[in-house]
Parts: structure tokens; C-alpha cells; sequence
């Protein structure tokens, strides 16, 4: 065997941590390097859990998973709107008070400096959610494109812990613990309320399972983000609530499809590339990155992100090479994992246009063979709509 | 868990048997979390000490299985192809492959099931 880590006993200084860890280390989680924060990877089997076992529970129930390695920017002054307008390829004026939208910051080459939600907070006030490896760099990439507004521009991420509570019985957990009204809460938009004692949290219904659920910013203190954390597990254990890791996050988000910055998206991959066209209204004001998208758009793409599974046995992985029915390379694997869910062996991968209609087949190169895989719809998993509510 | 004293193991964490049974240890399966696919070699296959001869993939990671001594592959266990997860439930007793081995000699450099298990708490200790 080799490439087995051993949970890390000992954390080197520079390696950052969140207010949880030491409750998942107490949980026994196994925990890992990720973008410099040491984070739980999978709960073990004797509770319940294992990256199978989370990832089923989240589709069906429920699972949590500490996220405070998220990174937040608030944006909040007379002109933050069109300090968001500029900076963001979504049309934040479509946002009404407590809605979210997802959408990215852009360099002025059409390509991602990274994917975030938009939260609108207040009138003039909104909440960027970004991702934990480039939380400097995107605090610095917004201050510094923001300079010309009147708004102000602050770094939040050490001043939340967040906790995504998520699955189909993601909203009765939380709903045990908080006065707020969560069925009024649509998918994609904020309320505020008390939870667990605590006044005045946002909770938004948003996540990054395709499942239904709540994302919650606490306060970041250990023990009132231990105390939260085990106030929802035990909320949770008429549902069979377990606590999930970066392991199940990973193939729940892509299942869905939702992308992950460094592999479906990068400062190299452009916005129709990624095929995230519907986020980017180009008919807004202009904003960065808007003219060379406008003319990569009649250039046309030279990949285009396409959905794989595999035919024969193998499992693509990251970084895998995509091969035509000949063996030439034509592609490469972005994410690539076994499906729970789905039990299929998946995978994302950027292939030429002519190479990505749905059904064609083509072959992954795992360890030096070539193993078919075919191009399927995406994304691969969607959840089923609920039948309306009548409460 | 303690481990079965009728075996040597590896530090790349295989063990195998006087007979020349190879398999996985339970600290490897712990460590690669829900396995999903093995891959073996085909009977007859020659494998040589400390070389890789198959593969082990949980959902997260590929790991490369190295054979403990050289030999020559007789049987695969074939069941593991349609229930990989045999290996998280009883690493143990789920074997990879049965070889005919070269070397006797080679199974002394081997470690005890006591070395052993002092080598992987030192590996968690380090």
C-alpha cells in the first residue's frame, strides 16, 4: 500500500484551523491538508459515518459539515451595489433584501478569480461567500476593484463560524432550533433569527450538496461553535443526522455538478468554457471581464466541460487524460470520483466541442489504458422536486 | 485491533501468510476509507518484491499494493472485483491473491504482527 496519511497528531503552526477542530478530532474524524486548513476529511465508521455512509445520509436525510474555512466579504455603502456590479459576473440588481445568487469575480480575461454567492443583506449591504484557498487573494482582487465607490469593503472570514446543515431533513433539524420561520425561507435566500440562545443569526438555504438545507453563521468562539455543533447533532438524531466531512462534500457537489475552483474553474478556464453562461448576464452594466467574454463568445470555445461515465471498469480521477476512440489525447479530467448516490463511477472533463455531445464515447487513460467512458447529461444527480406544502 | 500473529506484514501495509496469502491490513483499510475497487493481477503473473502488483481505490484515494516477497501469482481472489467493501469489513480475512513464493528467505525481512503494530502507532505518533 502507499499514499496512506495518517491523521496528522500534531498541526504545524502555519497550517490554519477552525473553532471545530478540535470537536472533530474528538469525534475521531480522520482530518487532512486542505488549501493550508486542517479539516475533518470523513467521521469513522463506528458512529456511523465514512464518506459513503455521509453522502448517503445527506441525500436522504441529513448530514453537517463545519465550513468556517469559507471565506466572507462584506460590501456595504451607498454605492456597494455597483461596487458588486463591477466586480461580479451575476446581476446583483436583481437581488430583493435577503436574497442569494451564485456568481463569480471575474479577471479582466473572462476567467474566474473565483465562484461565490451574493447575499443581500440590507439596502446597500452585501455578504460575499467565497472559497477557503483564495480568500487573500479575492479580499484583495475586490478592495482593489472597488477603490472608485463609495462603499466599504471588509474581510469577515474569522467572524463566523459556518455550519451547513444539509439533505431533505436539513430544514426540520434547524427548525428545532430556531424561532425563525423556515418554511417562508425560499431556496437561495436569507432569514435572520435566534438559535440555540444566539439573537440575530443569518441563516441562508444554501449549500453545496444539490440537496436542500441552511448554511448558519455563528459566532466563531470555540465553545459556542461547539456547543452549536453538538446542539445540532443531537437535534438531529430522531432524523439520523451524522457529521459529514470534505470527502462526502466533494462528491455531493459533484453529482451535482456544482464546480470547484482549481478544477472546473481557474484563472485559465473562461466563464462559456465552464458552461456557466446562465450566471453571467451580459446585458448588465459592464463589469470586469465583460469584453473578452463578449469576444470569446464569437471566437467560440476550444473545450467545453462535459459529464463522463465511465463504461468499463476504472475510476477516473483529477487529472486524468480525456483520449478519443483512436487513443489521442483530447482532454483531461477535472473531477473525477466513484458516485454514492448514483453508484456509477463519474467524472467532469473538458473535451472539444465536437467531442461533447451527449452520448459520444470516448476513454479515460488510467494507469497507461485507455477505459471507455460515454458523455451523459448533467448534472448527474438532481434532487426531486418536493410536492408543494400546505402548511 | 490486534494483529493476527500467523503472518509477516510490510510497511506499505500488506501482510501475508506462510502459504503465500496476501492481503491489506486493517490499519489500510481505516486509512483508505470505503474502498470501491480492486484490481489484481491475473494468475500466473510474476511479482517482485516491493514492486506494485494491483491497486486498491477508496472513494477518495488510488493506492498501489507492493508485493511483500516476489513470486508467482496462483489464485485471485475474484470476489473482491464485485464486493471490494470485503476489505473494510475484514482486512484480514479478505485476501488480494494466494502466490507460490521464490524466496523463503525473503519472508525474514519481514515485520512481526508486534513490529508491526509498533510501526503503525509510531507512524500515527510521528
Amino acid at each position: 500500500m502507499s499514499a496512506l496519511e495518517a491523521t496528522p497528531p500534531v498541526v504545524p503552526n502555519n497550517v490554519r484551523k477552525t473553532a471545530l477542530n478540535a470537536v472533530h478530532r474528538q469525534m475521531g474524524a480522520k482530518m487532512v491538508g486542505f488549501n493550508g486548513w486542517d479539516m475533518p476529511v470523513e467521521y469513522p465508521a463506528s458512529i456511523g459515518c465514512g464518506i459513503v455512509a455521509e453522502h448517503l445520509a445527506v441525500r436522504t436525510g441529513v448530514g453537517i459539515f463545519d465550513v468556517s474555512h469559507m471565506g466572507d466579504i462584506r460590501l456595504a455603502g451607498r454605492e456597494a451595489l455597483a461596487a458588486v456590479q463591477h466586480i461580479s459576473m451575476n446581476d446583483a440588481s436583481r437581488l430583493a433584501i435577503g436574497q442569494a445568487q451564485y456568481s463569480a469575480l471575474l479577471y479582466p480575461q473572462g476567467t474566474f478569480v473565483d465562484d461565490v454567492i451574493v447575499h443581500r443583506l440590507g439596502e446597500d449591504e452585501y455578504l460575499l461567500v467565497i472559497n477557503a484557498g483564495t480568500r487573500e487573494k479575492d479580499f484583495s482582487w475586490v478592495r482593489d476593484n472597488t477603490r472608485q465607490f463609495d462603499c466599504k469593503v471588509e474581510h469577515l472570514s474569522d467572524d463566523f463560524t459556518q455550519i451547513a446543515i444539509q439533505g431533505p431533513k436539513g430544514v426540520d433539524v434547524l427548525q428545532k432550533l430556531t424561532d425563525a420561520d423556515l418554511s417562508a425561507v425560499k431556496f437561495y435566500w436569507v432569514t435572520r433569527g435566534t438559535i440555540c440562545g444566539l439573537k440575530n443569526i443569518l441563516m441562508g438555504r444554501t449549500g453545496y450538496t444539490a440537496e436542500d438545507g441552511f448554511e448558519i453563521y455563528i459566532p466563531p468562539d470555540e465553545p459556542t461553535s461547539a456547543r452549536v455543533w453538538y446542539a445540532i447533532l443531537e437535534a438531529g438524531k430522531e432524523f439520523g443526522v451524522v457529521p459529514c466531512g470534505l470527502g462526502a462534500r466533494n462528491t455531493l457537489r459533484l453529482e451535482g455538478k456544482l464546480p470547484l475552483y482549481g478544477h472546473e474553474i481557474s484563472d485559465t478556464i473562461n466563464v462559456w468554457e465552464a458552461g456557466l453562461d446562465r450566471f453571467c448576464k451580459m446585458e448588465k452594466p459592464d463589469f470586469i471581464g465583460h469584453a473578452a467574454l463578449e469576444k470569446a463568445k464569437t471566437e467560440g470555445v476550444k473545450k467545453t466541460l462535459v459529464g463522463l461515465e465511465m463504461v468499463d471498469r476504472g475510476i477516473a480521477r483529477d487529472g486524468y487524460k480525456v483520449l478519443d476512440d483512436g487513443g489521442r489525447e483530447i482532454g483531461y479530467v477535472t473531477s473525477g470520483s466513484p458516485a454514492p448516490f448514483l453508484k456509477k463511477n463519474i467524472a467532469l472533463a473538458y473535451v472539444p466541442p465536437a467531442q461533447a455531445a451527449v452520448g459520444k464515447t470516448v476513454k479515460v487513460e488510467i494507469r497507461g489504458q485507455g477505459v471507455k467512458a460515454q458523455v451523459v447529461p448533467t448534472p448527474f444527480y438532481k434532487r426531486p422536486k418536493k410536492a408543494a406544502k400546505s402548511e | 485491533m490486534p494483529y493476527p500473529t500467523d503472518r509477516r506484514y510490510t510497511k506499505e501495509h500488506e501482510w501475508i501468510t506462510a502459504d503465500g496469502t496476501i492481503g491489506i491490513t486493517n490499519h489500510a483499510q481505516d486509512s483508505l476509507g470505503d474502498i470501491v475497487f480492486v484490481e489484481l493481477p491475473k494468475v500466473g503473473t510474476e511479482i517482485t518484491v516491493g514492486k506494485a502488483f494491483g491497486t486498491v481505490e477508496s472513494v477518495k484515494a488510488v493506492s498501489d499494493l507492493f508485493a511483500p516477497v516476489s513470486g508467482t501469482v496462483t489464485t485471485v481472489n475474484d470476489a473482491l472485483a464485485t464486493a471490494p467493501e470485503q476489505v473494510n469489513k475484514d482486512a484480514h480475512g479478505a485476501w488480494m491473491v494466494k502466490i507460490k513464493v521464490k524466496d523463503p528467505a525473503e519472508m525474514n525481512a519481514l515485520l512481526s504482527a508486534a513490529d508491526y503494530d509498533k510501526f503503525v502507532s509510531e507512524e500515527a505518533g510521528h
